[in-house]
């Protein structure tokens, strides 16, 4: 059994300061097999792999190819041992050609034969039934094409061993199993493959074994055919997923914003949101399901004044006035002094939420520093906020002078969410809020944000777990490249008939 | 008079094409030196002080002052101390991940200070104070051998001493490496995208110790030449500096095209030389031409930032460091 | 400890076994977590006493003069005597109004390398101011019409490079460094222009007249500009800590996402920094000419000084009271070396080098505090 292993991983540990990412795992992968490596955002996946393929340096333990002990200290290395990773941000160079990025960092020395190279890069290309134009720069390429590159980049380095980290979390489902078609493929011509996914389906059509994380600690490598989702379930969260998210019902559902016929386009030009119309109401939480790079971050980004909408507005019943007031091209400010009690918990935490290199007392500020006519900072009562949200949601901090930079991801997102509430908001938008959390920390999150609900704010909330949408919303609208492909009842509808609307492109966008 | 004003752009433009393409080659691999008017200095002291022991050991009779010695020598000397230089800010910047502009205002402050002070020791030697070295700088002058043949030609545009087709000769091939190579595509990758650089097994600070280092001593040959040129042999405290800001301007000018540093550096050449070296011109309309350059320069800057044009825009990477494992 | 773990471990490799990695690399460099305010002091005081030995030895290398003489010498030459003491305060107050100008700006990540620039046009508007008007005005109202045209000039310079900053995201670094030399330029521009016998040189303004010199406090020169700078100090380092615009530079200086997302106007923060860090520039352009005791004018009166005040704001990490201490150890090198090479025979420039190796130790400090390296065979850490 031995001399047909690959790749083998023994008690690896990597810590990021105080920080353990991984501890102690071990696991190997035999040639012409597809290992699912399985865990939870932030189980330790991504740097597990990424020691692999040389980015970061073990350490603790060892790496075995082929049964020899090696160092990988860098991505050089890896390639030496034909390990090629396809990685979940794309690392291309945006005004390279499709060519270019491919031979980037090959050892022939020329570029004389850039022409040899389309040649190969597209005869790599129809083998596998890839679409590619050689030619293309990176910069005028979807996700999918992008992603294309990254494959055929590390075939034509000839890699034996294939890392992919979440590849299909930017693939339609058709994408998806044209990918899975090719990765089968080249499992028969004997390559060893690494997949890392979170989405147990995925793990189960195509994998032959199933490793599994949870919380840098390793779990256990199963057979697939042995083992089933509940199973996987288990070892991947350690108990059994009772979702069972408390959900009470709609009470005196009051019409708080009324979205019309909103589009607009990204800095390049591209419609990222196509004639998008829906209402949410005070005492519901309205779900947003779809493909990541949907429109979402776009949607929530012009409800809080910070795109420009190209048509349509953006209404919001304010209750003190009894007045319509159009949110349309208001900046952030203008809509506070509006009067309309709006917060917003965005995607990206550190970068726009918060700001990471200042203490929470800070950043409890952010949003009410402005408030009043004097020149000078009041600090007190952020003092006085910042006390009270660690005390509430247990946020685990030195104290409240500690940068949030260096609190850990749970941590930071209850701050971020402590804030937003805590100013009691007529509409909360909170676009993926339990993304890298652990268990505990997501249900608080959840039942925040039903406390929310149930006093009469209307909350949005974009999410990527089907199971938790399902069992989290009341109403569930899903858009598909933009546009709304569907708005069904969270109570009644199934995983299925979301997927499929998800997927659906260019529906009529039917408002509510 | 024409003649005499040509010479002087092609004077200015050799020391300007040398720092430009020095700091271009060093901004391609996302390092924005600003220490290059440091290393021009340095650069250029490191010839005089050559010099000075070279007609020391000629005294002496230890050494024989020929074209070979003389050229070679200097030349070498220049090389060095413009590399001792940029290796300081390739060192903070690349090993210790220092922010890009402190370091290099850091470096033109010590590299002024350690070129006047050499120079100032150089002069110190002699009675008067001021040292220079026309013997040394002859060979420098010599020009084309059927230059002077060719009657206004010649005597306008091929004035010069080899080094200003050395220049050329380094442009081209500079900018075939780039465009045209699979180090210049490394290259390019690691100031467009280091992670996505080293992650296809590109050595990041390998290339940008090469690119920031060959780039420091391309432009210290500025400083050389000046000296070589323009002082004959002799130190002139501060001299270069202006022309080692001019060329980063330069830099911004052409957009980062190596062969457009031509017509960049001839541009500047020409204005500065219709402020200094044309005495005909009224001063203060002399002053108005000194003010063109960096005017031109805003106004470039400015127009290619509203153009968001992918391929105007500086290497993206271009003043951040690159530490692989920042999380 | 887990099942699934206990169970697989058990199976394959004996648990209480542990693997050492073979051929490590040499050098491996990681991120430390935070370090406490007073270590990170301890450690930057260490590299400055340490560069201060190297910089002795070098100027005892160069001259042959022992180095304790070196740093006496040094000292005298800057703190010594009555004149020369009150000299270099002046000096260090100087320094320190254009590291305070540029801070707000660098704090807001704003690249301000323009200081020169913008100190020398304040000099300019003052100087202009005194020719001028000189003669027809209340001594009184000439010096309030200089201080509001030197502030003035100043904020305008600094004011271009930001409205294109804002609008366009022109980079500002190289902007601001082009700044620098139009002004330079428009100074010699004015003095060939008013100065007629063709000399290039206005000479001590107003020398007869003295119409609009600061007055002396005290009797004594500079007194008044260092209380000046004195107060700015304070009101800058105010600005910065307890006021919503300093909190709201703070803001955009780390995230122009979470500026934007907050509802903070970021080209109006960019531009209102930016005209306050020119005012400051500006104001100290007119101490710079009318507070002296020779009021004169030249190009190059600001000396350079724009781009170490840059260095001064990075090595006080932007915390004005810090910057005292750092102007004071700066002027001391610059001035100091400078002042000692009559005592030992060499050039003033040892100043600039003195000073770039003080800097150069303190970048090396700062990596040390913020990064770990493990050497081979330094590896700790157990598997427990």
């Amino acid at each position: 059994m031995s001399s047909n292993i690959a790749i083998e991983l023994r008690n690896i540990t990597k810590r990021f300061g105080s920080i353990i990412a991984n501890n102690n795992v071990s696991l190997s992968v035999s040639k012409g097999e597809i290992l699912s490596i399985l865990g939870e955002n932030g189980s330790g996946k991504t740097t597990l792999m990424n020691m692999i393929s040389g980015i970061y340096y073990p350490d603790e333990g060892s790496i075995l190819i082929n049964g020899e002990e090696v160092v990988i200290s860098s991505p050089k290395d890896a390639f030496k041992y034909k390990i090629g990773m396809i990685h979940q941000h794309f690392k291309l160079v945006d005004v390279f050609s499709a060519t270019e990025n491919i031979v980037l960092g090959n050892e022939d020395k020329s570029l004389a034969n850039i022409k040899t190279a389309e040649a190969k890069v597209t005869e790599i290309s129809s083998l596998y039934g890839f679409d590619i134009d050689p030619k293309k720069k990176v910069y005028n390429m979807s996700v999918s094409e992008k992603q294309t590159v990254e494959i055929i980049k590390v075939l034509y380095r000839g890699a034996d061993i294939l890392i992919l980290d979440e590849p299909t979390a930017v693939l339609t489902p058709q994408e998806t199993e044209k990918l899975f078609s090719v990765l089968r493929r080249m499992r028969d011509q004997g390559k060893s493959i690494i997949i890392i996914t979170h989405k147990l389906h995925e793990v189960l059509s195509l994998s032959d074994k199933v490793a599994v994380l949870r919380k840098g600690e390793y779990v256990g490598t199963v057979e697939t055919v042995g083992t089933n989702e509940s199973e996987l379930t288990e070892m991947m969260v350690g108990k059994k997923i009772t979702l069972n998210i408390e959900r009470s019902a709609v009470e005196n559902p009051v019409k708080r914003l009324e979205v019309k016929h909103i589009s607009c386009k990204n800095r390049e030009g591209v419609q990222v949101l196509n004639d998008i119309s829906f209402d949410a109401y005070g005492g519901e939480i309205l779900g947003i399901a779809g493909i990541a790079g949907s429109g979402q971050r776009e949607l929530l980004e012009s409800i809080a004044g910070l795109q420009h909408l190209t048509e349509g507005e953006i209404l919001y019943n304010n209750p003190k006035t009894n007045q319509q007031d159009n949110l349309r091209d208001k900046t952030p400010l203008q809509i506070r002094d509006l009067g309309v009690r709006l917060s917003f918990v965005p995607e990206d935490r550190l970068g726009m939420g918060l700001v990471g290199n200042m203490d929470i007392i800070d950043n409890m500020m952010l949003r009410s520093y402005s408030k009043g006519k004097s020149l000078f900072l009041e600090r007190t009562g952020p003092k006085n906020l910042a006390a009270k949200i660690i005390n509430d949601l247990q946020v685990v901090t030195p104290d409240a002078t500690t940068p949030v930079r260096q609190l850990s991801g749970g941590n930071v997102q209850k701050v971020l969410v402590g804030r937003e509430i805590s100013s009691s908001p007529k509409v909360l938008m909170a676009a993926y809020p339990v993304r890298g959390l652990d268990i505990n920390s997501s249900y608080l999150i959840y039942n925040l944000l039903n406390q929310q609900k149930e006093n009469g704010t209307a909350v949005i909330f974009v999410g990527e777990d089907l199971d938790v949408l399902i069992e989290l919303c009341d109403r569930i609208l899903v858009i598909g490249s933009g546009s709304i492909t569907g708005v069904v009842d969270a109570r009644t509808t199934t995983k299925e008939e979301i997927g499929l609307l998800m997927t659906k492109s260019k529906a009529a966008g039917e408002g509510v | 008079m024409i003649v005499s004003f040509i010479n002087a752009v092609i004077g200015y433009f050799t020391v300007l094409i040398y720092g430009s393409t020095g700091e271009l080659l060093t901004e391609k691999s996302g390092n924005l030196n600003l220490g290059t008017p440091g290393i021009m200095c340095v650069g250029g002291s490191f010839s005089v002080l050559c010099g000075y022991f070279l007609r020391d050991m000629a005294a002496k009779g230890t050494i024989r002052l020929n074209a070979f010695t003389a050229i070679f020598l200097t030349l070498l000397a220049t090389l060095i101390g413009s590399l001792l230089v940029t290796l300081i800010y390739a060192f903070l910047t690349i090993s210790l991940k220092a922010n890009q502009n402190v370091t290099g205002l850091a470096v033109t402050t010590f590299g002024t200070g350690l070129s006047n002070f050499i120079g100032a020791w150089v002069n110190s030697k002699a009675e008067s104070g001021i040292m220079a070295f026309p013997e040394i700088a002859d060979y420098y002058k010599v020009t084309l051998p059927f230059a002077n043949k060719l009657g206004f030609f010649g005597d306008a545009f091929l004035a010069s001493g080899f080094m200003t087709y050395l220049s050329l000769v380094i442009v081209f091939v500079l900018a075939f490496v780039i465009r045209k190579t699979r180090t210049g595509l490394n290259l390019r990758s690691v100031g467009e995208n280091p992670a996505t650089a080293d992650s296809a097994g590109i050595n990041v600070t390998k290339y940008r110790y090469l690119a920031t280092c060959i780039g420091g001593m391309i432009s210290g040959l500025g400083g050389l030449y000046f000296l070589m040129q323009y002082s004959d042999g002799g130190w002139n405290k501060n001299a270069i500096l202006p022309f080692g800001w001019l060329s980063v301007a330069i830099v911004i000018f052409v957009v980062w095209k190596p062969v457009l540093g031509i017509i960049g550096s001839a541009t500047f050449g020409a204005l500065y030389a219709l402020s200094n070296s044309i005495t005909t011109i009224p001063p203060l309309t002399q002053q108005l031409f000194k003010l063109f350059p960096y005017i031109v320069t805003v106004l470039v800057l400015t127009i290619s930032s509203m153009r968001k044009k992918r391929e105007l825009q500086p290497p993206e990477s271009l003043g951040l460091p690159y530490f692989r494992e920042e999380r | 400890m887990n099942s699934y773990l206990k169970s697989k471990r058990g199976s394959k490799t004996d648990p209480g076994q542990k693997y050492k990695t073979k051929h490590e690399p040499l050098i491996h460099i990681t991120k430390r977590t935070s370090v406490s305010k007073m270590a990170h002091l301890g450690y930057t005081l260490i590299a400055i006493a340490v560069a201060l030995v190297f910089c002795g030895l070098l100027v005892t290398a160069i001259s042959g003069i022992d180095p304790i003489k070196v740093y006496v010498e040094m000292f005298k030459g800057t703190f010594g005597g009555e004149v020369t003491k009150l000299k270099s305060y002046h000096s260090v107050a100087i320094l320190l109004a254009i590291s305070l100008a540029v801070t707000p700006a660098f704090k807001m990540k704003f690249w301000n390398i323009g200081a020169e620039g913008q100190v020398l046009m304040g000099s300019l508007a003052a100087t202009y101011v005194m020719l001028k008007f000189g003669p027809y005005l209340y001594e009184s109202m000439l010096i309030a019409l200089m201080f509001a045209a030197a502030i003035l000039a100043g904020m305008i310079w600094g004011l271009i490079p930001a409205i294109f900053k804002a609008i366009w995201n022109t980079n500002e670094t190289l902007y601001t460094l082009m700044m620098n030399y139009v002004a330079t330029t428009i100074v010699g521009y004015f003095i060939m222009v008013t100065d007629k016998s063709g000399h290039n040189n206005l000479g001590i303004i107003n020398e007869r007249t003295q119409f609009g010199w600061l007055p002396r406090l005290f009797g004594k020169p500079y007194i008044l500009n260092i209380i000046i700078i004195a107060v700015v100090t304070v009101i800058v380092y105010i600005y910065l800590k307890y006021s919503k615009q300093g909190y709201e530079i703070s803001v955009v200086g780390e995230s122009r996402n979470t500026a934007k997302y907050v509802g903070i106007n970021v080209k109006k923060v960019i531009i209102r920094t930016m005209a306050i860090s020119g005012a400051i520039c500006g104001l100290t352009g007119i101490l710079l000419v009318a507070g002296t005791p020779t009021p004169s004018m030249n190009p190059d009166l600001v000396g350079g000084q724009g781009f170490t005040a840059i260095l001064v704001s990075w090595m006080a990490k932007f915390n004005p009271l810090t910057m005292v201490l750092v102007s004071f150890l700066i002027v001391f090198m610059r001035d100091g070396g400078a002042a000692a090479t009559d005592a030992l025979k060499i050039d003033a420039s040892i100043g600039d080098v003195l000073t770039g190796i003080i800097i150069f130790a303190i970048i090396v400090c700062e990596f040390c505090i913020s990064y770990k390296i493990n050497f081979r065979g330094t590896k700790k850490g157990e598997n427990k």
